[in-house]
């Protein structure tokens, strides 16, 4: 099989104050994969994504992204190349105006001129903003700024959107909207979210990390439909959701 | 939150002195405040003609006179410090109303009243006619250091955020029967903002965090992009 756009082998964490977060996690994803990173809250999961772009550095194990070993001297290159969606938007658009925020990652790659204005039009295509490029972020509307947040990304052209908790916060229109931009991405994705019906719409494939380490990793239907292995890992679908009664999804 | 909340200051309109380049306002309001602080106090037809030019300039922005004057109050200190003048100044005593202040006091009071104002109003009519990125990038144009523009920068993106966490947990504390206005409450107030300190500091860290992960080096990279734009 090609290179894994993500390969995480055996990583394992210690926060500075001694809180042992990962034990030895596994994790490949492929090229136009779209994986969900399921598991319940203080399971690692935000901290295997800060290691994802080198924001923490692995205590034991290894992170490598198309090949490359997320290390210092590879900083920049991997942080182009894996674009990080945060959870909170207000954290994320720190700029004037959404121009300003959404050229910011490919300005810090040394993208100028009329290309750096192309990719910044372009990424707000892709998530249906671009008219509301000069105006300030806290002017939009929560899913607007989720929306922004994604494209801000985007406009470094990575070769994997890292999504924290996409749906959060959004109210059912918007999480629509938003599950529609994402499967209209050629991009590789990793989601990382408590949003079930979510990851079942979306993501093909699931990995559940439970307390450090990678306990499932599947197809999202045989998952979240076997029973035994949601309770052991604290995992729960919406009352009155059964994944089993759903025919279709959309593609 | 949501649209809306960054325009107390801010009054859309097309006027000559809306259009005009954010330096240029910025330069024309330093220049004018440095000569009317400069002013003796006894000059009084100076100020007349500062009080005039300034007038002509509301009047030419038309920003409603009454948008100005609610905003008026952020002079309020001063009133109360010049009104205290009077009282406390030595110098030959007067009769003012039945009551005996101190004459070079009350010079003193009326030359800080009239400077004040002039700068207030002229203050908050650039603020009313200029968008607060427009401003930044004037101030970047006059070449005031990156860094302090930066910071004015975030203060304008985090303002309406932090203000909005201090809404949010003064609602909170009323909830729960706590009145933040009553002095037997402020303890807890200065609790809360304390609180609200350390939210922000972890908002910032946070912050930090989603800069590095798109490449921040250390230093805001340049991005010549248009700031002009067309107004519908």
């Amino acid at each position: 099989m090609s290179t894994p756009v993500l390969d995480v082998r055996g990583l394992a964490y210690a926060y500075p104050d001694g809180h042992q977060a990962l034990f030895g996690v596994d994790l490949h994803v492929h090229r136009g994969e779209r994986v969900a990173l399921l598991g319940p809250n203080g399971a690692g999961k935000t901290t295997l994504v800060l290691h994802l772009n080198g924001i923490l550095t692995a205590g034991a194990g290894t992170v490598s992204v198309s090949g490359l070993p997320v290390t210092k001297a590879n900083l920049q290159k991997i942080r182009a190349s894996v674009g990080v969606v945060f959870q909170d938007p207000d954290d994320q658009l720190f700029m004037g105006t959404v121009r300003q925020d959404v050229a910011f990652g490919p300005a810090n790659m040394g993208v100028r001129g009329a290309d750096l204005d192309k990719r910044v039009m372009d990424a707000l295509d892709q998530v249906g903003m671009a008219e509301f490029v000069d105006r300030p972020p806290h002017h939009l509307s929560f899913g607007q700024r989720r929306r922004v947040a994604v494209a801000t990304v985007l406009a470094m052209e990575p070769e994997i959107l890292v999504l924290d908790e996409p749906s959060s916060n959004l109210d059912p229109a918007s999480r629509r909207e938003l599950a529609d931009i994402l499967r209209s991405l050629d991009v590789t994705v990793l989601m990382v979210t408590h949003d079930l019906p979510y990851a079942l719409e979306l993501c093909p494939r699931s990995v559940v990390l439970h307390d450090g380490v990678v306990a499932a990793d599947g197809s999202t239907r045989d998952l979240l439909t076997d029973a035994e292995l949601m309770k052991a890992n604290r995992l729960e679908l919406p009352v009155g959701f059964s994944p089993a009664h759903i025919g279709s999804l959309p593609t | 939150m949501g649209a809306g909340h960054g325009h107390t200051l801010h009054y859309h309109g097309h006027s000559l002195v809306h259009r005009a380049p954010a330096h240029l306002k910025v330069l024309a309001l330093v220049g004018f405040m440095l000569v009317v602080v400069a002013t003796p106090a006894h000059w009084h037809p100076a100020f007349a003609a500062y009080a005039v030019l300034l007038l002509g300039a509301v009047l030419a922005s038309r920003v409603p006179l009454l948008f100005l004057a609610r905003r008026m109050v952020v002079e309020m200190p001063f009133a109360v410090f010049a009104l205290l003048m009077p009282f406390v100044a030595d110098g030959p005593r007067t009769e003012v109303l039945g009551l005996t202040v101190s004459e070079p006091g009350l010079v003193a009071a009326g030359a800080l009243m009239t400077k004040a104002t002039l700068g207030v109003v002229a203050s908050l009519t650039l603020a009313a006619t200029t968008e607060a990125v427009e401003l930044l990038a004037g101030l970047q144009r006059l070449r005031v250091p990156d860094l302090i523009v930066q910071i004015m920068g975030f203060m304008v993106r985090y303002l309406d955020i932090v203000a909005g966490d201090l809404r949010r947990m003064l609602t909170a504390m009323r909830s729960r029967g706590c009145d933040p206005r009553s002095p037997r409450h402020w303890p807890l107030l200065a609790r809360s903002l304390g609180a609200l300190f350390i939210r922000s500091y972890e908002r910032g860290e946070r912050v930090h965090l989603a800069m590095l992960s798109r490449g921040y080096t250390g230093s805001l990279p340049e991005m010549s992009t248009p700031t002009h734009r067309p107004h519908a």
